[in-house]
């Protein structure tokens, strides 16, 4: 390999976009009238010019190859006209706009294994995180629970029979780089991390890691004459922030570190405010290689939400209305005084009304 | 395929991996099946090493990477190390470095465009990709620290440029925007290239507080969930009137229903706006907050105004530390329609990073940064003025300080002093 560099940098940030356009969106940029969704997986655009155009939306692996990526490349070439696009919810999206492709487009992702759907109220691909395959500081993959999880919602992912849009999210650790959702399965440590002294001082910047602690639980201390970190056990939450900052601080752990779902969070601004997700069930095992205990949870609450919910009505919205108690009564998931918040603010979470449901 | 590659690659076995081969199975795509396929074709080692680590990880319920520094000339960012902790046992995957790569906003790609990033990423590292990032980057997984520059070479003559990560301005994120939707209601895709480019100084080389990341959705409807995702939340919203399509309006109700609009459209709407006269919709547009349900439900008969432009949120983070914090209103209106309305924008978000790279504490995003120094402070150090649209309600905390109420005599001998 060459060790002399000919190439100088151009620092240009996001590639160019205009060759990366369908010609008929390059065409009415900007000059979209309406959209339609003729069946599951499928939008129908119509601008102003009256240029239609179709999209059909498949479901991904997310983690692709070189061979995946070609692959959904050749039927681009075929059936889109050399483009295709991604959603912030790892779908493809491949355009046309000729209606005839559109069946045979269907036809041919799902021989290659990629379902189509996606669309209105579905249960869309997960957004999820890196876990045991890239990250440096994961307690469960993610890859692995993404997929296990929407093998058992498969039917929902391809058909429209939700109240309204259904977002999910995994994330490997508390930091929640899934993000907000209606639900989300989110690592749970249940133990102080075990702290490595004999390389602490060596990998750690001590303050920095004192500082990363939202409650304050982390202390410097000496251990065998080295300069090193405490916990103080009673304030610590077990959230594993200070193993990002130091990784002599090890919070994962194959028993202690386990599986939490929340529900009820929204990005979208439509009717109400968007909204953080609640804590709905804790301690469930860390169950490779399909965490079955996960997926039969988030089946039990999208079954009540189907059945309760009305049209239009989000996972949060639907709750709000019926109220907490009868969420916990019609999903069968016990209700218990760690779903209380006892972190800052946490008087606002509380009931401060005579507004009970009997 | 050359005849020797070929050769190789009969004698290239993968080990067994009991654990993650239960992933094969059921109708969602499979990754394992995927990387088998490419480690299989290719020959690749790394690839084979990745597998054996992960099985091993869903056997012990651990992970085994750590951090590491690798990086390309003159940036201090944009690729993230992975070396294994268990090289000694898996020693084909011990290194596992992903380039972060800056897709053209709206993940919009060419089939030519994505060959050739396929072809200089099998040819340079494991054929492994991630699209993409919850941030919005393309990843290339699986690549050696020797390999990186060359790589990172080829793929920046074609216009590819890396990625942020670490205390940087990060990737951003943008919807399909005017591309297909008509309820963009300014140009996503355009705003989003302008100001990343912009930032490409501080997205290559760390120097702020924590991360800071932009997200651009083209309507209320927040695809790119920025409110929550993102430092900088840029949202298209309009001033005037709601456009109604009366005809379609008729046609709605026959084809639903008149007791479909009310019952999903009037009553859902969340101040109440909306009210049926005869068969037409009548909205009183000052009670409206631009929340998009009933244009979402009614796209043909409803549409965003003509006077269009952005809401700027601010202080949208994830958990890390104080809990996750939803982005809030700085900047009710402001257009983002002419190069000027953009550079307009690009000036006040600079401002506000000067002085959160003044005042942050490490690790501190904004959000924080502004809750803890008070947002009346954060305000007047940026030069914006309060309005009544940055806040849900006013203060119901009694205990506050509202300035001297200085008389102008204490005026002058302050002014004097």
């Amino acid at each position: 390999m060459a060790t002399e560099r000919t190439w100088k940098t151009i620092e240009n940030g996001p590639h160019e976009l205009d060759e990366f356009l369908h010609p008929i969106s390059l065409k009415n940029y900007g000059k979209w009238k309406y959209h339609e969704r003729p069946r599951p997986g499928v939008l129908k655009h119509v601008a102003e010019s009256g240029d239609v155009l179709f999209t059909v939306r498949a479901a991904t692996h997310r983690q692709v190859t070189v061979d995946i990526v070609r692959r959904l490349c050749d039927l681009a070439d075929r059936f889109a006209d050399g483009h295709l696009r991604w959603t912030v919810r790892n779908n493809v999206e491949f355009m046309t706009p000729n209606a005839a492709n559109v069946d045979s487009l269907i036809a041919a992702l799902e021989a290659a294994g990629h379902p189509v759907g996606g669309t209105g109220p579905s249960v869309s691909a997960i957004a999820h995180t890196q876990g045991w395959l890239h990250c440096d500081i994961p307690a469960v993959d993610a890859s692995g629970v993404a997929k296990s999880i929407m093998d058992a919602l498969f039917h929902d992912f391809a058909h429209e029979e939700m109240p309204n849009r259904v977002r999910l999210t995994t994330s490997c650790c508390e930091i929640n780089c899934g993000g907000q959702a209606d639900i989300a399965v989110v690592v749970q440590h249940t133990r102080p991390p075990r702290i490595n002294h004999e390389i602490l001082a060596n990998v750690c910047e001590m303050p920095s890691t004192v500082a990363r602690c939202p409650v304050a639980a982390i202390r410097p201390t000496t251990v065998n004459g080295k300069p090193s970190l405490m916990v103080v056990e009673e304030k610590c939450i077990y959230c594993g922030a200070c193993f990002g900052a130091c990784p002599a601080m090890e919070i994962n752990h194959p028993e202690h570190s386990k599986l939490a779902i929340w529900v009820g969070g929204k990005n979208s601004n439509a009717r109400t405010k968007p909204g953080n997700m609640k804590l709905v069930a804790h301690g469930l095992p860390n169950n490779p290689p399909r965490w079955p205990e996960v997926s039969e949870l988030l089946k039990r609450i999208l079954a009540a939400y189907k059945a309760g919910g009305r049209d239009w009505e989000r996972m949060g919205e639907w709750i709000e209305r019926i109220g907490w108690k009868r969420f916990f009564e019609e999903t069968g998931l016990p209700f218990d005084k760690f779903m209380i918040d006892n972190y800052r603010h946490a008087r606002v979470s509380f009931n401060q009304s005579a507004h009970i449901r009997f | 395929m050359s005849e020797q590659q070929q050769n190789n690659n009969e004698k290239f076995q993968l080990n067994p991996t009991p654990m993650i081969d239960e992933l094969e199975k059921g109708p969602w795509p499979s990754f394992v099946k995927g990387f088998k396929e490419t480690a299989q074709r290719t020959g690749k080692t790394m690839v084979r090493g990745v597998l054996d680590q992960l099985n091993y990880s869903y056997e012990t319920r651990m992970g085994y990477w750590k951090g590491g520094v690798v990086g390309v000339h003159g940036y201090g960012a944009g690729i993230i190390s992975r070396y294994s902790m268990i090289g000694d046992k898996f020693p084909e995957a011990t290194e596992f470095h992903t380039m972060r790569i800056q897709p053209a906003p709206g993940l919009h790609y060419s089939t030519k465009a994505l060959r050739e990033i396929c072809d200089i990423w099998e040819k340079y590292g494991s054929g492994l990709l991630s699209m993409h990032g919850q941030t919005g980057n393309l990843q290339l997984q699986g690549i050696k620290a020797e390999s990186v520059q060359a790589c990172f070479d080829e793929l920046n003559q074609l216009g590819w440029d890396l990625g942020g990560a670490g205390a940087t301005v990060r990737t951003g994120l943008s919807c399909v925007g005017p591309a297909r939707c008509e309820q963009a209601c300014y140009d996503t895709l355009h705003v989003h290239g302008k100001v990343l480019s912009y930032y490409s100084d501080l997205t290559h080389r760390p120097q702020l507080p924590y991360k800071a990341k932009f997200k651009f959705s083209g309507c209320p409807n927040d695809c790119t969930n920025s409110i929550q995702r993102s430092d900088y939340s840029v949202i298209g919203t309009w001033r005037d009137d709601i456009k109604i399509d009366q005809a379609e309006v008729a046609k709605f109700i026959d084809a639903k229903g008149v007791d479909y609009l009310v019952n999903n459209v009037i009553t859902r709407c969340p101040t109440k706006a909306i009210t049926l006269k005869g068969n037409e919709m009548v909205i009183d547009n000052r009670d409206c907050v631009r929340c998009m349900h009933c244009l979402n439900v009614m796209p043909k008969a409803l549409s965003p105004g003509d006077d269009r432009g952005i809401t700027l949120l601010v202080g949208g983070k994830g958990h890390l530390k104080v809990g996750n914090m939803l982005g809030s209103v700085m900047v009710p209106f402001m257009k983002m329609e002419t190069e000027e309305d953009v550079d307009a924008f690009i000036e006040l978000v600079d401002r506000m990073i000067d002085y959160w790279s003044e005042n942050g504490l490490d690790h501190e995003r904004i959000g924080e940064c502004i809750e803890r120094v008070g947002i009346q402070q954060f305000l007047d150090a940026v030069g914006l003025e309060a309005t009544v649209e940055m806040i849900a309600h006013p203060r119901d905390n009694p205990y506050f300080k509202a300035g001297e109420y200085k008389t102008d005599d204490e005026d002058d001998e302050r002014d004097a002093a």
